[in-house]
């Protein structure tokens, strides 16, 4: 078990297993994604009082659930960088932080265009609207701490410690519904409790979220493979394996 | 080696918990500033400012909505069961505005003891259903915001 581990610590090893994952990753996420849109966008049920515009649902709540966990697994990879230095991930968490803060913008997007018919605004200072825009700014932040060193070392230093720091607004995004009287609506999922809406509405969403973490895992395997050839070019494996290729 | 990498462990673990502790004590001081409206109880007891850019909550009156033939003017009632405040409105509601429903109103209390709106906010619950559902769930004798608590309703239909 942690012998494996060691080993995805390596550049080496861990490019060669990205590799094996990731087309089974790219062909999964297609798939989930392309039957979850049209099951959720066409067959399923229309909702008894927004009508079609609740299927926005079956966007908004990937992306929001995306935008959360990628800055959870960021922060990780930052604590996994600060204790044991392992290159490998800084590299993860410096390729995920495009793709989290696309997905937070998408949840607040989509949010937005559903309350406007909904709730008959486009943004109110609610705590929930107004954390998950911290969590944009976070992300944002993060990204433009690490573009201003010149060090490798030193960003993904700084990097780490903002992210980490940061994680502290994940449980406020959370519980902001529960703790606070707020415009946006509690949890329809937890999981203690049944889902609030029948199967065929769920069904399609959980396809969804599902296909949108698998997108996920693809996109990041892709882009780390990339990263670790660029920052290891210099390297005996990376010249050979061009070598042979050539 | 090892004790190096503890004692980074530490400090990044006590760094984090005290951005925590500091984040949550500057919540729990603002509490009341994140989620305050007025209830129509509060405006009745009159702790709301007159005059004053306020936020009033509540459901909408059953029957008390009266729209004008021919402009967008709008006044209904809003209602916590206890006292009410009536609101006046021009501007295009919400398609979730209907009897029975929550809204937060945002707009400023006049003299007369009525709400001038700005603005009209329906709140949305959890809840997502078909239209048969709900019906099937109005038959049984649950309002569709018992859902989850109202699950042989929901499955016979």
């Amino acid at each position: 078990m942690w012998a494996f581990f060691h080993k995805l610590g390596s550049p080496r090893w861990f490019y060669a297993i990205a590799s094996r994952f990731e087309p089974w990753c790219w062909a999964l996420a297609l798939i989930l994604i392309v039957v979850g849109s049209v099951w959720g966008l066409v067959f399923a049920p229309a909702d008894y009082q927004q009508g079609n515009s609740f299927r926005i649902i079956y966007v908004h709540v990937p992306a929001a659930f995306l935008g959360q966990s990628i800055y959870i697994a960021m922060a990780v990879c930052g604590f996994v960088y600060m204790v044991w230095k392992i290159r490998v991930a800084d590299m993860a968490a410096a390729m995920m932080a495009p793709l989290g803060a696309v997905m937070t913008f998408m949840a607040l997007l989509s949010g937005s265009v559903w309350g406007k018919p909904t709730w008959g605004t486009w943004w109110q200072w609610d705590a929930r609207l107004t954390s998950m825009l911290i969590l944009l700014f976070l992300y944002i932040g993060v990204m433009v701490l690490r573009a201003t060193f010149y060090r490798l070392e030193s960003a993904a230093r700084a990097a780490a410690i903002l992210t980490m720091v940061g994680v502290v607004n994940i449980p406020i995004i959370k519980y902001s519904v529960e703790w606070w009287n707020t415009l946006h609506q509690p949890a329809s999922f937890t999981i203690t409790e049944r889902p609030a809406m029948p199967v065929e509405m769920w069904l399609p969403l959980l396809i969804m979220v599902v296909g949108f973490y698998a997108f996920f895992a693809a996109f990041t395997l892709t882009r780390v493979r990339s990263e670790i050839l660029r920052r290891e070019q210099s390297k005996r494996w990376v010249q050979d394996m061009f070598r042979e290729k050539c | 080696m090892r004790v190096r990498r503890r004692n980074r462990m530490l400090l990044i673990i006590g760094l984090v918990a005290l951005c925590a502790i500091a984040v949550g004590l500057t919540l729990y001081a603002l509490r009341s500033n994140i989620n305050l409206f007025f209830s129509p109880v509060q405006i009745a007891a009159g702790e709301a400012p007159l005059d004053h850019q306020l936020r009033a909550g509540g459901m909408v009156k059953d029957g008390s909505v009266e729209r004008d033939g021919d402009s967008l003017e709008v006044r209904f009632v809003v209602t916590d069961f206890v006292d009410e405040v009536e609101v006046h409105y021009d501007g295009i509601l919400p398609d979730l505005f209907r009897d029975g429903q929550g809204v937060v109103v945002v707009g400023k209390l006049t003299e007369g003891g009525w709400i001038a709106a700005d603005e009209v906010l329906a709140k949305h619950d959890e809840n997502y259903m078909p239209p048969e559902v709900a019906e099937a769930l109005e038959k049984a004798g649950y309002s569709p915001a018992d859902y989850r608590q109202a699950p042989e309703a929901a499955e016979t239909r």
